[in-house]
């Protein structure tokens, strides 16, 4: 019976496997609903900051804020790269790397350095094995990732991007399609693409204070740094959605080995008995 | 019936409150301003301090913002509020305190940082003061 309870024991090894498995992925599912509500929730605040952007931009023309500028030949361009914090959720961040060395690839082609920032430890790895110029990072953001957590991070590339030091910022991170889809996207943060300017019906323009360019400044980082922290927020409900998928894909696969093995189990152990039966038998007939 | 206008009070983490006002007060960058319904066009950042939105039936609701912009026009009052502390110093020192840590993570506390961020908590942490003292006027009152 040694292999029969060696079975057993595998059988049991996998049952405890799945309902981790199991728990994992009802938390994932709890959790990802959150971070939905949260990817809606940080909406109203960036759709009105780019209204009144825009309103500010089409209202002070003379003033153009370097975010604004436009295209300036390209030598470096930054990468702000999303990844989540833990693993175990299926292909999320392979699929986004693989998207971003394609790009960087491609860049490289033309002559365009990469440099990058990283958000949560699995871009970081990354970097850490594939090697680039890693110029910032946060980690450990945790469910609800809070805005201070981004600001020194978005503040390095933009000081990068002040200074000249590179001529373009991108944020690299998953969209959230649906449950099962996520897709890997690389959005062009700065220069601002926008609409171009379209004539006011009427001209109106607000009272300042202190003046136009404090006020567009001040807003324009905020602008930039409420579209990271969306990208992150988003990045998380797909963290949430790629591991459910995975947890369930897991569980079930869990499922159909027990089922297997429980029928080899079964079989080794009606042998082990036909086998006694007979012993006996035939040692009865030697009687 | 009163003239009311519209308040929106919203945060990059999520709106915080929305809803109709006879008055709005708030700490902008060159002293408090108090918006009555068809104001005229107006920008501004705030300072730490208290958003008071007085509404029909002559209540005053509180939020305190510690930073953020005020934006004005004659029907709608927006109020960006920052969930973080901000200065310029200590935008700095996040900044600086991001590239240390890529530094350290790919190799492997400085006193400005620390000092910086003691007075913007300060600052934060008086504003607070001031809003808490308002209340307490207003409910005693």
């Amino acid at each position: 019976m040694a292999g029969a309870k060696e079975i057993r024991t595998k059988i049991a090894s996998i049952k405890s496997t799945q309902k981790i498995t199991k728990a994992m992925q009802m938390v994932a599912a709890s959790k990802m609903r959150k971070a939905q509500d949260r990817m809606s929730a940080s909406r109203p605040y960036a759709e009105k900051m780019l209204q009144v952007i825009s309103h500010l931009a089409n209202a002070t023309p003379e003033y153009r804020h370097s975010y604004m500028a436009v295209e300036r030949e390209r030598k470096r361009v930054g990468y702000i790269v999303v990844s989540s914090d833990r693993g175990l959720c299926g292909g999320l961040n392979s699929n986004l790397f693989r998207r971003l060395l394609g790009e960087v690839k491609e860049q490289r082609a033309a002559g365009v350095e990469p440099v990058f920032c990283t958000i949560g430890s699995k871009a970081l790895g990354f970097f850490k094995r594939f090697g680039g110029d890693v110029k910032a990072q946060a980690t450990q953001l945790g469910d609800k990732p809070h805005i201070e957590d981004l600001i020194g991070t978005v503040k390095v590339m933009l000081d990068a991007f002040e200074s000249g030091e590179i001529d373009a910022i991108y944020v690299v991170s998953n969209e959230f399609v649906n449950t099962m889809t996520q897709r890997p996207v690389i959005r062009q943060l700065v220069p601002i693409v926008g609409d171009e300017p379209d004539n006011m019906p009427y001209h109106w323009d607000y009272i300042y204070e202190p003046d136009a360019r404090t006020v567009l400044d001040a807003l324009l980082t905020r602008y930039i740094e409420s579209l990271v922290y969306q990208s992150v927020v988003e990045n998380g409900a797909c963290e949430q959605a790629a591991r459910m998928v995975a947890m369930k894909a897991a569980s079930d696969n869990a499922g159909n080995l027990i089922g297997e093995l429980q029928l080899v189990y079964n079989k080794a152990r009606q042998a082990a008995i036909t086998q006694e039966i007979s012993e006996i038998v035939s040692g009865a007939a030697a009687v | 019936m009163a003239m009311t206008i519209h308040v929106d009070i919203v945060c990059a983490e999520g709106a915080i409150h929305s809803g109709t006002a006879t008055m709005v007060y708030a700490t902008a960058e060159m002293g408090e301003v108090g918006i009555a319904p068809r104001h005229t066009a107006f920008i501004s950042r705030l300072r730490p301090g208290d958003v008071r939105v007085e509404n029909e039936h002559g209540q005053q609701e509180h939020f305190y913002v510690s930073g953020g912009m005020l934006e004005v026009q004659p029907n709608v009052v927006t109020v960006l509020a920052d969930t973080a502390i901000r200065a310029h110093d200590l935008d700095e020192a996040a900044a600086f305190e991001a590239k240390r840590r890529a530094e350290e993570a790919l190799a492997g506390h400085t006193a400005e940082f620390e000092y910086a961020k003691a007075q913007a908590e300060l600052a934060e942490a008086v504003a607070q003061l001031r809003a808490i003292e308002k209340l307490r006027k207003v409910k005693g009152g």
